[in-house]
């Protein structure tokens, strides 16, 4: 578990780094911090001619909150998101969700960039991302340009970027007061990947029905999924116990999960209802 | 104030502790030589299949290799890892060559080591090398290994290494008229011991002396010296193997593996020294797995609750190669199924099973954690039954004191007779459920309370200790007047050194400021040793440091006569610091002999220590995420003469969460080609510090041992044994609604949600 031999770089302008990416013939790879990577490397799942470190970066750093929604660079790190306590408000289920993340020493260093990049399909930021229908901004030889999160996961550890392609930041639609939400996650260990987790918010009328539903799941598929069929349940009605019954019953039809070695699809099945249940209960609490 | 002999049962603090904590421990990787090689293993990925070819020029010519060992340079024979306990003639076409040679039998096992300037070069070198194998069917289960259909061992014609029988009176006539039987199949999942430092090794070949020291062993110094010599064709006395800080071993660190002699023989054959550590996939995949058994078997009870007899079929899976200490788990599993019960018909058979796997050895109450599960399962089932209290039921059939000693079932082929040797049973299990509050609790069982089930379940267990034939100490009264203690034990994390000092200056009189220190494991200290393994190593190694002390104290006497010009039988020590003569003439000790004076001393034994106890858990199960939350768990055994109470509670624990890892998690998951999937300690869940919060550990020493002069038995795995059965009976009975009856484990989540899914009664 030795890493395999690479040339290192650690470019201080997005233009250069964004070069060295180019020029590597699709061999060279990016490290932010590097809690993904490094473990592949140490494996040798992947063995890439060059690092690209991208801590010297300046624009991919730095939380921004404005009338439009929450911007997160690429290079935030868990800990900034917990840390930070505008987000309580601009955004509680981000804040929620990374919660969540991994432990202590790889929250010191573990990026959103990296997150979505790798794309783990039990990862919470892409799940967030999924959820709440964010943009992704990268940079690559052809320039700038913004992925819809819904096209940007497309397998397991599979994304739309292209070898050149460097994520700047991701843009998370804003977040109306009053909004009612909840996070739900279960995992085998405290700071394991989830075995499933649900993500739901959802807004009230004058009459207290619900519109403009998100329900999101992340740990049952091989990418992070929407399910429009749960939100179809909720538009439009009054968020009481049978409607959260048939949400939890909606998504549990809706998911489609594969045994693996931490549990059987049946399981998973069940797990995904009873997590849609939970977060809607404290949703609508 | 007495200032001698009270420090045995004393809770002194670890006197290791000091030099860990500020980060002077000394393992075996922060060793260094110059010139020293780095080797790397290039190991089978196919489970089974015949070698066609190695090809390792473009390895050989990468920049750095120095070079590359297989089956070809080791000579004609390629040595075999030997059988350390049980050496049946029967194991012996079973025995594993240090490198495959013809074929390879698991995932994991060795084809050519890679001698390379750093590690990571040796390691790129690994993907150079080309193998051809040609794939044989692979042999995942023990059913299919029973088949015969696919042989690991063609001109044996079978898969079956043994079988082992446990014997006592007359299972078939007592069956045949019991008012009672049930019958049930359990089954525990392969799970390993996992220290956290890995393996390693660094050999050091003196070719103008023509010897050889290896450093990183651990646990069985000795034998793995007489093995090595053996194997390299050396004199044992051109051997030495140093014992580092060890980070723990729970049976499996120590034992001889294949690389015990390959890192010695590259040495050798290179001229240079050679490192080698362990990564975490490798040891996954190579160290010894253990745990993974099946059995079939039959209760016979009256109605009244007493346990009539027991018989039935047990089936252990092996893996590839029977080697050191493999057949241990299968023994104890059927010699173990009646626990500290009185079972007085027994007839269980064990088959131990070759599979396509990492071959299994000890790990922290071997056999016992499996047989545990199994039996304290059956007898909840049996006490729901036959409608008695699940306390009540164990109270009527655990063994007496008036009992003792009490005959447990024999084992053949080896008629390996043995006995519990004291205590009264009786009182561990009082004092558990005094603490859980059972009463109190009892009324929570199988409620529904906020979203979560409650449960409550207890277990009874024994744990055996104290293996012979003998462990041998050596105390030196140094020039100075300090006295440094040398023992055959090995520390494996244990506590030894601070255990050892305790008895030494106790059995000394003395504080124990004046033992310099406490000098184990390397084979240079004292002639034999037998090292650490089966709750031996205070017991064995205690004995024998009594003896010294008594040599020592004797010989001290001996030359104080001469000096003081009186016989020696009218020298007295006083304070192990001066040695007074008649009319009260006295000479100190630290003037005595300008050499020091040595004496060695010993213990033999053929008997075994009984530790017993019992645990009890409340768990709270929310039954739809198959979770289970341990509200609290209490273990409390009996371990005899306490040395340290602190190091024994601290043993304890350790031990709970352990074998709450394999109860709850642990697990070694193979797919059908023999390929394990759970490489990483991302996929093999063990336990980490927020996991189970709530354990109490209550040690008692009511009870020493009559068999040796300390009064002590075994400790340390007491807390292991009886998790798995206890977990499962607490998560049993807050399902209870739902007729839940765990039959396996672990309790993972699906395993628990699918428990829950029946309706409700
Ligand atoms: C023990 C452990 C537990 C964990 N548990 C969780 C968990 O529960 N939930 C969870 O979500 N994650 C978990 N992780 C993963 C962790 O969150 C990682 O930090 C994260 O997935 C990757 O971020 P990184 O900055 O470390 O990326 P790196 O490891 O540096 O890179 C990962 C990948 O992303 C690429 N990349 C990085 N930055 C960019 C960029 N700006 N543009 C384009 N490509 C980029 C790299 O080339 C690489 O392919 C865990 C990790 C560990 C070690």
């Amino acid at each position: 578990m030795k890493l395999p031999p690479f040339d290192y770089a650690c470019p201080t302008t997005l233009p250069e780094a964004v070069q060295l990416l180019a020029t590597s013939n699709g061999d060279a790879k990016a490290i932010a911090g590097g809690q993904s990577l490094v473990p592949m490397l140490a494996f040798r799942l992947a063995q890439p001619s060059l690092l690209v470190d991208l801590r010297k970066l300046p624009d991919l750093r730095g939380i921004r909150i404005s009338a439009k929604g929450v911007t997160l660079g690429a290079m935030v790190r868990w800990r900034d998101i917990e840390d930070d306590e505008r987000l309580d408000t601009a955004h509680p289920l981000l804040k929620a969700a990374i919660a969540h993340v991994a432990h202590y020493q790889v929250r010191n260093r573990g990026t959103v960039g990296g997150s979505l990049a790798h794309a783990d399909p039990a990862a919470e930021m892409p799940g967030i991302a999924m959820t709440c229908d964010a943009e992704i901004a990268v940079v690559g030889k052809s320039g700038a340009h913004v992925i819809q999160a819904a096209d940007f996961f497309q397998g397991a550890l599979t994304t739309a970027l292209t070898p050149d392609e460097i994520i700047v930041e991701i843009r998370l639609p804003a977040w109306p007061a009053g909004r009612r939400w909840g996070f739900e996650e279960f995992a085998r260990r405290r700071g394991d990947f989830a075995m499933a987790a649900a993500a739901v918010f959802y807004d009230q009328d004058a009459n207290g029905k619900a519109h403009n539903a998100h329900v999101g799941v992340i740990g049952v598929a091989d990418r992070p999924l929407r399910l429009p069929a749960v939100e179809d349940v909720l538009n439009g009605r009054a968020i009481d116990a049978t409607i959260i019954a048939k949400a939890e019953a909606a998504a549990s039809a809706a998911v489609d999960p594969q045994d693996d070695i931490h549990a059987s699809a049946a399981y998973r099945r069940a797990l995904v209802g009873t997590l849609v249940e939970r977060a809607l209960k404290r949703a609508a609490a | 104030m007495r200032t001698v002999n009270s420090l045995i049962g004393s809770p002194i603090e670890r006197l290791e502790d000091l030099r860990f904590l500020r980060g002077r421990g000394q393992y075996v990787d922060d060793l260094a030589r110059k010139d020293m090689l780095h080797a790397a293993i290039l190991r089978s990925s196919v489970a089974h299949g015949r070698i066609r070819s190695i090809a390792v020029a473009a390895a050989r010519a990468l920049p750095g290799v120095h070079s590359v060992i297989t089956a070809k340079d080791i000579g004609n024979r390629v040595p075999r890892v030997p059988m350390r306990l049980q050496p049946l003639p029967d194991f012996e076409p079973f025995g594993q060559p240090v490198i495959a040679e013809t074929k390879v039998r698991y995932v994991g096992e060795a084809i050519a080591v890679v001698l390379a300037e750093t590690a990571a070069i040796a390691e790129d070198a690994l993907g150079l090398i080309e193998v051809e194998i040609e794939p044989l069917p692979a042999v995942a289960d023990r059913r299919a290994s029973a088949q015969d259909a696919s042989l690991l061992f063609e001109d044996k014609g079978t898969n079956l290494a043994i079988k082992f029988r446990a014997v006592r009176g007359d299972a078939a006539a007592a069956f045949a008229d019991a008012p009672y039987v049930r019958r049930e199949s359990f089954r525990t999942q392969r799970h390993m011991a996992l220290p956290l430092e890995p393996r390693g090794l660094l050999a050091e070949w003196d070719a103008a002396r023509g010897r050889l020291t290896l450093s990183g062993g651990a646990k069985v110094l000795f034998f793995n010296r007489r093995t090595l010599a053996k194997q390299m064709g050396l004199p044992e006395s051109a051997i030495e193997i140093v014992e580092n800080d060890v980070g723990g071993g729970f049976g499996a660190r120590g034992e001889f593996y294949p690389e015990d002699f390959l890192i010695p023989f590259a040495a050798r054959h290179t001229g240079r020294p050679v490192k080698w550590t362990e990564d975490r996939r490798e040891h996954l995949m190579c160290v010894n797995h253990a745990r993974e058994a099946e059995c079939d078997v039959e209760i016979a009870c009256k109605r009244d609750g007493t346990i009539l007899a027991l018989r039935g079929h047990a089936y252990v899976d092996v893996g590839a190669y029977m080697r050191t200490n493999g057949a241990v788990g299968a023994r104890n599993v059927a010699q173990f199924m009646s626990g500290p019960y009185r079972i007085p018909h027994i007839d269980v058979d064990v088959a131990l099973q070759l599979t396509n796997k990492t071959p299994v050895g000890t790990y922290r109450g071997p056999g016992r954690f499996e047989t545990d599960f199994f039996r304290e399962r059956l007898l909840d089932m049996v006490a729901q039954d036959l409608g008695l209290d699940r306390v009540e039921f164990r109270r009527r059939n655990l063994v007496s004191q008036r009992e003792m000693p009490y005959q447990i079932a024999t084992i053949t082929p080896f008629e390996s007779k043995d006995e519990f040797d004291s205590g009264d049973y009786q009182t561990t299990l009082d004092r558990c459920l005094d603490e859980i509050k059972w009463t109190e609790k009892s009324k929570l069982a199988g409620k529904l309370i906020d979203g979560r089930y409650h449960g409550l379940a207890l277990g009874c267990f024994i744990e055996g200790g104290a293996a012979g034939p003998k462990e041998s100490a050596r105390i030196v009264l140094e020039p100075d007047g300090l006295y440094s203690v040398y023992v055959g034990s090995s520390a494996i994390g244990q506590g030894l050194e601070t255990a050892f000092a305790q008895i030494a200056a106790d059995a000394l009189e003395v504080t124990i400021d004046r033992i310099r220190g406490v000098f184990h494991g390397s084979t240079c200290y004292v002639d034999d040793g037998y090292g650490a393994y089966h709750s031996r190593s205070v017991v064995m190694g205690g004995s024998a440091m009594l003896d010294a002390a008594k040599n020592l104290r004797e010989a001290i006497r001996a030359q104080a006569a001469q000096r003081l010009g009186c016989q020696p039988s009218e020298v007295e020590i006083v304070e192990g610091s001066k040695a007074v003569g008649p009319g009260g003439k006295s000479i100190a000790l630290n003037g005595l002999s300008s050499e020091g004076i040595s004496a060695e001393g010993a213990f033999l034994n053929k008997k075994h220590t009984y530790t017993y106890g019992a645990h009890a858990a409340h768990v709270a199960v929310d039954a739809k995420l198959g979770h289970v939350e341990l509200v609290d768990y209490v273990v409390v055994e009996d371990c005899g003469r306490i040395i340290n109470p602190l190091t024994v509670h601290g043993q304890a624990i350790g031990s709970v969460v352990q074998g709450l890892g394999g109860a709850m998690m642990e697990h070694l998951v193979y797919d059908q080609e023999g390929q394990l999937l759970t490489g990483s300690l991302a996929d093999y869940l063990i336990p980490t510090a927020s996991d189970f919060p709530n354990i109490r550990a209550i040690v008692m020493g009511d009870h020493p041992s009559p068999i040796n002069p300390l009064g002590a038995k075994g400790a340390g795995e007491g807390g292991i044994i009886a998790a798995g059965g206890v977990m499962a009976n607490a998560v049993a009975n807050a399902l209870s609604a739902f007729g839940a009856q765990p039959r396996e484990l672990p309790l993972t989540p699906t395993r628990v949600w699918e428990l829950a899914q029946a309706p409700r009664k």
